[in-house]
C-alpha cells in the first residue's frame, strides 16, 4: 500500500473534490494499484538524465507589447452561473 | 525590549506599466467598469494558451539590474497551484526555482548609517483578480463578486533576505524600492492603486542568537505608513507572547488599519502545498549577455549615485539629497530647474521648504501638481534681480502651485513688484514716522526694537512690495537724523 | 450516388465542376447522420442550421466566382475538445454541459477560411481520458463495424462518424493515442502530427504537453489535404513550431524503393492479439515487395512509456482541470453555502470517475514530498523514450507497428483502468516523444480493422503519407468500410 486514507482524503481536498465515503476507498484502491504498477520506473538509472518538459527545442517565445480587443462584457458573462453588478458572483468566501 | 533583535524581510510585488497584460493583448490600465479589461486568455477560459509579453521579460530584467542582481542565463515559468475566486486558470503563472534574477542588494540610508540589504530574488508572475465582498467584511458578507480586469496584469516579486532590523529599515528599503522602480520606468509604483504591495516576514529573537525565531507574515499592507506601524505593532506583539513566556505560531496575519492590529488569518486550507511545475504552455528563456548588457548600458542614474552627486557636486546637505532624489519625478524637476538656474541650494531651499509643503498639504505627487520647472527657475532669477522680494515670491510661488501661471504674468497682476525706488519709499517712510510718534519716540529712547514695527508698517503701507533693505535703510537715517 | 461515402478529393472534383452542391452534399450527409446516428451515437452536437446555411455561402461564392479554399464545402466534424464561437463544447464532461465559447479554436478558424462546412460536435471520453469513448459524460459512441464494441478513444465520436459515412472527415486530438486507437478499431486513417505542427489554441486542455490535433478521414490523400489547411505556425500558441510546413500532396508519389523501415521489437510478441500481429506481418511483407528495406530493431525503453505517460499526463490535467470551479463558466453546485464547499461539489459532481482518478493521481504526483519521486522521474524517463526514437531515426525513415494490442472490444470488458490504459501501449511512446505517427486500417480480424501505425521523426509527417500511400495504392486491405447493421 502506497498511500492511506489519511492520502486520499489530503489530495482530494488540494483538489477540490468532495468525494463520498465510497469514492474514497475505491480511489485508495484505484490509486494504490496504479502507484504499484509505476514501481517499474524505480528500474530505470535517471541519475545522469536531464529531465525532458519540452519536446520541441523552443525558446523564447514573445509577443510585442500591442493591445488586442477585449471580450464585449455580455460575453464575459455569458456563461456565468450567477452574475451581479457585471460581476460573476460566489457564495461567501469564509 | 533591548534583549530582542527584530527580523525582516519584506516580499514586495511591483505592477510593471506595460501597455497589456502579461500573457494577451488586454489593457493593464487601473480601474475601469469591472470585467472589461478581459479576453479569453486572462478569463482563463478552457482552451486558451499563454504568450509571454516581450515588455515584461525586458521590464523585470532592468528592474532586477537595478538592484544589482545576476540575470538568470535560463530561466522558465512554473505554475502555482491553489483555488480561489480570483485565479481563473486556479493556477498563478509564476516562477519557482529559476528566476528571471537572484542574488542582488540595495543600500537605504537610516539615521544617516548606509546599510547593504541583501535581494534574494526576483521573479516575473502574473496578478489576480479582486474580490469585493457584499456585506460589511469579508467574514460578514454572504457572498462575493469578481472582477477580473486586474487578472493577468504583470508583477515582479522582489523578495529581500531577512537583513532588516526594525520597522524603520523597512520603511526606507520600501521607499528606495519604489524609487529606483520609479527612476527606471517599470512601474507607476502607488501604493494606494495597488501597483505596489507589500507583506513583510517579521520574527523577533534573543540579541546576539543566530537563529531565526518563528515568523509571521503579515499582509495587506497598503501604504508606507501602514507598512511601518503593522511592523512596529507585529514587533510588540510577539515581544507581548515571548515574554509571556508564549510561543510565536507561523501564520499569516492581516494587518487591520483602522484598530491599528494585525490579525491571524485562518485558512481552511491548512496545508499550503502549491504543486509548483513547469508550465508546459510557455517555453523556456535563455537570455542571452548581449541583451543584458545592452539593457544596463540603457539604465538611467539610479537614485543612490545621483544622491552621492547632489552631495559632492552641488553641495546639498545629505538630507536634502536624499528627500531630493528619493522621487524620480522630484530629482527630475530638480535637474531642470538647476539645469534653468544653477543655484543649487537656493532650487533645493524651495523644493524641500515650499514645494513639499504644498504637495504634503494637498497630499498630491509633484505630477499632479502645476508648478514646472521653468516657473521655479524664472521666479528664483527675479528674487535674484530684486524685482520680487523672498517673502513676495512665497505668495507667487503658490499661485504658480495652483494655476501654474507664469511668475512674471502672476507678479503683474496682482501687482508685487518689489519698489525699490527710494522716492517712492521715503514719501511712505516719512508718512509712517509721522504717525507712530510713541514707537519713533521708543526709537530714540534706545529701543532699536522699535525700528521693526515701522518697518512693518511701511511694508503695510506699500502692501508687502517695498524692497525691505531700502526701507530699513531709510528709515535708519531719517530716524537718525530727528 | 452516396455522397457521404466519397472522399475529399472525389467531393472536391464533383464540387468543381458543379456536378454538386455543397448545399446538396451537406444534405446528404445529415441525411446519412439521421439515418444512423441513433445507432453509432457519434456527436453530442449536430450544427444543422449553420451546416446548410454555410454550404449555401460556399455555393453563392462558388457561383460568384469567389475564389474557394481546398476543402470548400466539405463537411466535417469537430472533437467536442475545440472551441466553436457560439456553439457549445463540453468535452463531453457534465461540468461544461452549458458551456458556449465565446472564441473559435485556432485550428477551426483554418478550416473556416478553408471553406469545410462544421456539421458538428463529436463525442469523447471525459476531457479527452479513455480509451474507448464509454467514459463519455453523456452517452457511449457505438463502433460501426460492431455495434456491441467501444469505437475507441477518446476521439471515438470523429472515428466512428467518419467511419460511418456521418462526415467526410474529422478532427480528434490525440494525447496517448487518441486519434490512432480509435482509428485502428474504425477502419479509417488517424494521424497524429508533430508536437507543435497543429496550434493547441482553442483545444481544450488535457496534457498540454502531450496534445495535439489532428485528422480522420477516408484515404492518404484526404489526411495529406487536411494536414495541408490545419498545420501552420501559431502565434496565440507559444508551443506552435515556426517551421516550413509542405504541401503534404507532393508526397503521394506511390514509390517507396529503398526507404527504410524499422520494426521494433518492443512492440511485438507478449500482450499482443497473435492474429493482429499476423496482419502487420503481412504489411511488412508488402512494403518489401514495394522495395522498401525492413529491418528488426529496438526501442528499449518502450515498456516505461506507460507509468511515464500515467504521470505526466495526470500532473498536467490536475492543473489543466483546476479551472472548472464553477464559477466562471460550466456546472454549479446549487447547495454550497461557502466558496470551499461549492468549488468541491461542483467537480465532485461534474467530473466522472476517470477524470477523478486522473486529478488524484496527478495532483498526488506533484505533492509535496513526491515530486522528485513521481513527475521528475517521469521527466527523465521521457528523455530516455524520446532518446530511443531519435537513435531510431539516424537509421530509419520510419518505424512501424500495430497501432493497438487488439482489435475494438465490447462494451464493458474493460472495467479495471490499468487494462484500459494497456489499450494505449502502442501509440503512448510518440506522444512523449512529441514526434508523428499514422494510423491506416490494413485488414480485418473477426471481421473487425486492424490499424498499423508508421511513426516518423519530427515533422516527417511527408514519409508516413508516402509510405502509407504506397501501401494504400498496392493493397486492397487498407480500403475497407463497415457495412451498418439494419442500415440501407
Amino acid at each position: 500500500m502506497k498511500i492511506s486514507i489519511k492520502d486520499v482524503e489530503h489530495v482530494a481536498l488540494l483538489s477540490r473534490l468532495e468525494l463520498t465515503e465510497e469514492e474514497k476507498q475505491e480511489q485508495l484502491r484505484e490509486l494504490n494499484k496504479i502507484l504499484d504498477y509505476m514501481e517499474i520506473l524505480n528500474k530505470v538509472d535517471t541519475s545522469q538524465v536531464e529531465p525532458l518538459a519540452h519536446v520541441l527545442p523552443l525558446q523564447n517565445v514573445l509577443r510585442e507589447d500591442e493591445l488586442r480587443a477585449t471580450l464585449p462584457k455580455e460575453k464575459v458573462l455569458q456563461n456565468a452561473p450567477e452574475e451581479d453588478e457585471g460581476m460573476f458572483k460566489v457564495p461567501k468566501i469564509v | 525590549m533591548g534583549q530582542y533583535e527584530v527580523v525582516i524581510g519584506l516580499e514586495v510585488h511591483v505592477e510593471l506599466k506595460t501597455k497589456t497584460k502579461i500573457f494577451c493583448g488586454c489593457p493593464t490600465e487601473f480601474g475601469g467598469e469591472p470585467n472589461t479589461h478581459v479576453c479569453p486568455i486572462c478569463l482563463g477560459l478552457p482552451g486558451v494558451l499563454p504568450v509571454l509579453n516581450k515588455k515584461v521579460l525586458e521590464f523585470a530584467t532592468k528592474a532586477g539590474l537595478a538592484l544589482n542582481c545576476k540575470i538568470a542565463e535560463f530561466s522558465k515559468f512554473d505554475r502555482k497551484n491553489y483555488f480561489y475566486p480570483d485565479l481563473p486558470k486556479a493556477y498563478q503563472i509564476s516562477q519557482y526555482d529559476l528566476p528571471i534574477a537572484e542574488q542582488g542588494y540595495l543600500d537605504i540610508n537610516v539615521n544617516g548609517q548606509t546599510k547593504r540589504i541583501g535581494i534574494t530574488r526576483l521573479h516575473m508572475e502574473e496578478d489576480a483578480g479582486k474580490l469585493v465582498h457584499q456585506g460589511l467584511t469579508i467574514s460578514s458578507s454572504n457572498s462575493s463578486l469578481v472582477d477580473y480586469n486586474r487578472t493577468g496584469v504583470p508583477l515582479i516579486e522582489i523578495v529581500s533576505e531577512p537583513d532588516l532590523r526594525s520597522a524603520e529599515e523597512a520603511k526606507a528599503y520600501l521607499e528606495m524600492l519604489k524609487a529606483i522602480m520609479e527612476y527606471i520606468d517599470v512601474s507607476d509604483v502607488k501604493m494606494e492603486q495597488g501597483s505596489l504591495r507589500c507583506d513583510a516576514n517579521v520574527s523577533i529573537r534573543p540579541m546576539g542568537s543566530k537563529e531565526f525565531g518563528t515568523k509571521t507574515e503579515v499582509k495587506n499592507l497598503n501604504s508606507f505608513r501602514s507598512v511601518q506601524r503593522a511592523i512596529e505593532y507585529e514587533i510588540a506583539r510577539q515581544i507581548d507572547i515571548v515574554e509571556e513566556g508564549g510561543k510565536i505560531i507561523q501564520e499569516t496575519r492581516t494587518w487591520d488599519e483602522n484598530k491599528g492590529i494585525t490579525l491571524s488569518l485562518r485558512s481552511k486550507e491548512e496545508a499550503h502545498d502549491y504543486r509548483y511545475f513547469p508550465d508546459p504552455d510557455l517555453t523556456p528563456l535563455v537570455i542571452s549577455r548581449e541583451w543584458v548588457e545592452e539593457l544596463k548600458a540603457g539604465l538611467p542614474e539610479l537614485p543612490a549615485f545621483k544622491k552621492e552627486r547632489l552631495i559632492k557636486e552641488h553641495g546639498l546637505p545629505e538630507y536634502d539629497a536624499g528627500v531630493i532624489t528619493s522621487s524620480r519625478a522630484l530629482a527630475e524637476f530638480y535637474d531642470k530647474t538647476v539645469s534653468l538656474h544653477p543655484d543649487y541650494k537656493a532650487v533645493s531651499n524651495w523644493i524641500m521648504v515650499e514645494l513639499l509643503k504644498l504637495l504634503n498639504a494637498e497630499n498630491l505627487e509633484i505630477t499632479d501638481s502645476k508648478i514646472t520647472p521653468q516657473g521655479l527657475a524664472k521666479m528664483l532669477k527675479m528674487i535674484e534681480k530684486g524685482t520680487i522680494s523672498g517673502k513676495i515670491a512665497k505668495q507667487v510661488f503658490e499661485e504658480m502651485f495652483n494655476t501654474g501661471k507664469d511668475p512674471e504674468v502672476i507678479v503683474k497682476e496682482k501687482g508685487l513688484v518689489q519698489i525699490s525706488d527710494e522716492g517712492q519709499i521715503s514719501t511712505i517712510v516719512d508718512q509712517v514716522i509721522a504717525n507712530n510718534p510713541k514707537s519713533v519716540q521708543d526709537f530714540k529712547a534706545g529701543k532699536e526694537k522699535a525700528i521693526g514695527f515701522l518697518v512693518g508698517q511701511v511694508m503695510k503701507e506699500t502692501r508687502g512690495q517695498a524692497n525691505p533693505g531700502v526701507v530699513n535703510k531709510l528709515l535708519k537715517e531719517k530716524l537718525t537724523k530727528l | 450516388m452516396e455522397l457521404f461515402s466519397l472522399t475529399i478529393h472525389e467531393l472536391q472534383g464533383l464540387l468543381v465542376k458543379k456536378e454538386i452542391s455543397a448545399e446538396e452534399l451537406t444534405k446528404q450527409v445529415l441525411e446519412r447522420i439521421e439515418q444512423v446516428e441513433d445507432k453509432i451515437k457519434a456527436f453530442v452536437t449536430i450544427t444543422k442550421e449553420e451546416a446548410l446555411k454555410a454550404a449555401r455561402e460556399i455555393d453563392q461564392k462558388r457561383i460568384n466566382g469567389v475564389s474557394l479554399g481546398p476543402l470548400a464545402g466539405i463537411p466535417m466534424a469537430l472533437k467536442d475538445n475545440m472551441c466553436t464561437e457560439g456553439i457549445k463544447t463540453t468535452c463531453s464532461s457534465k461540468i461544461l454541459y452549458n458551456f458556449i465559447p465565446p472564441y473559435n479554436a485556432s485550428v477551426y478558424e483554418k478550416l473556416l477560411g478553408a471553406g469545410s462546412v462544421l456539421l458538428g460536435k463529436t463525442n469523447m471520453d471525459e476531457f479527452a481520458m479513455g480509451s474507448s469513448t464509454e467514459n463519455s459524460g453523456f452517452f457511449a459512441t457505438r463502433n460501426p463495424w460492431d455495434l456491441n464494441c467501444v469505437p475507441g478513444g477518446s476521439s471515438g465520436g470523429s472515428a466512428a462518424a467518419v467511419a460511418a459515412g456521418e462526415a467526410i472527415f474529422a478532427l480528434g486530438s490525440d494525447t496517448g493515442g487518441s486519434i490512432r486507437q480509435p482509428a485502428a478499431y474504425c477502419g479509417v486513417i488517424g494521424l497524429k502530427p508533430t508536437y507543435g505542427a497543429v496550434s493547441r489554441y482553442g483545444l481544450i486542455a488535457y496534457a498540454s504537453s502531450l496534445d495535439q490535433i489532428g485528422p480522420f478521414t477516408k484515404d492518404v490523400t484526404d489526411c495529406a489535404l487536411v494536414m495541408n489547411t490545419i498545420t501552420g505556425h501559431d502565434p496565440f500558441d507559444s508551443t506552435s513550431a515556426n517551421a516550413d510546413y509542405p504541401d503534404y500532396t507532393s508526397f503521394l508519389v506511390n514509390d517507396i524503393k529503398g526507404m527504410r523501415v524499422g520494426i521494433p521489437q518492443e512492440y511485438f510478441g507478449e500482450g499482443i492479439d497473435p492474429e493482429v500481429e499476423n496482419k502487420i506481418k503481412e504489411a511488412i511483407k508488402k512494403l518489401e515487395e514495394l522495395g522498401a528495406i525492413v529491418e528488426e530493431c529496438s526501442l528499449p525503453h518502450t515498456q516505461y512509456a506507460m507509468p511515464t505517460y500515467y504521470l505526466i499526463a495526470p500532473a498536467e490535467c490536475s492543473s489543466n482541470l483546476a479551472r472548472y470551479d464553477g464559477v466562471r463558466y460550466g456546472l454549479r453546485a446549487e447547495d454550497a453555502d461557502d466558496v470551499l464547499s461549492m468549488f468541491s461539489r461542483t467537480r465532485n459532481q461534474g467530473f466522472g470517475v476517470e477524470v477523478k482518478r486522473r486529478i488524484m493521481l496527478g495532483t498526488y504526483a506533484l505533492s509535496s514530498g513526491y515530486y522528485d519521486a513521481y513527475y521528475l522521474k517521469a521527466l527523465k524517463v521521457r528523455n530516455l523514450i524520446k532518446q530511443d526514437f531519435d537513435q531510431a531515426f539516424e537509421k530509419f525513415h520510419c518505424l512501424l507497428t500495430p497501432t493497438t494490442p487488439s482489435v475494438a472490444f465490447e462494451f464493458g470488458s474493460k472495467s479495471d483502468p490499468l487494462a484500459m490504459y494497456k489499450q494505449d501501449v502502442c501509440t503512448i511512446p510518440v506522444n512523449l516523444a512529441g514526434i508523428p505517427a499514422l494510423s491506416l486500417p490494413y485488414g480485418l480480424v473477426n471481421n473487425k480493422p486492424v490499424g498499423l501505425q508508421l511513426i516518423g521523426k519530427a515533422f516527417a509527417e511527408g514519409t508516413l503519407l508516402r509510405i502509407g500511400y504506397a501501401l494504400e495504392q498496392n493493397s486492397q486491405e487498407t480500403r475497407i468500410t463497415p457495412i451498418l447493421e439494419g442500415v440501407k
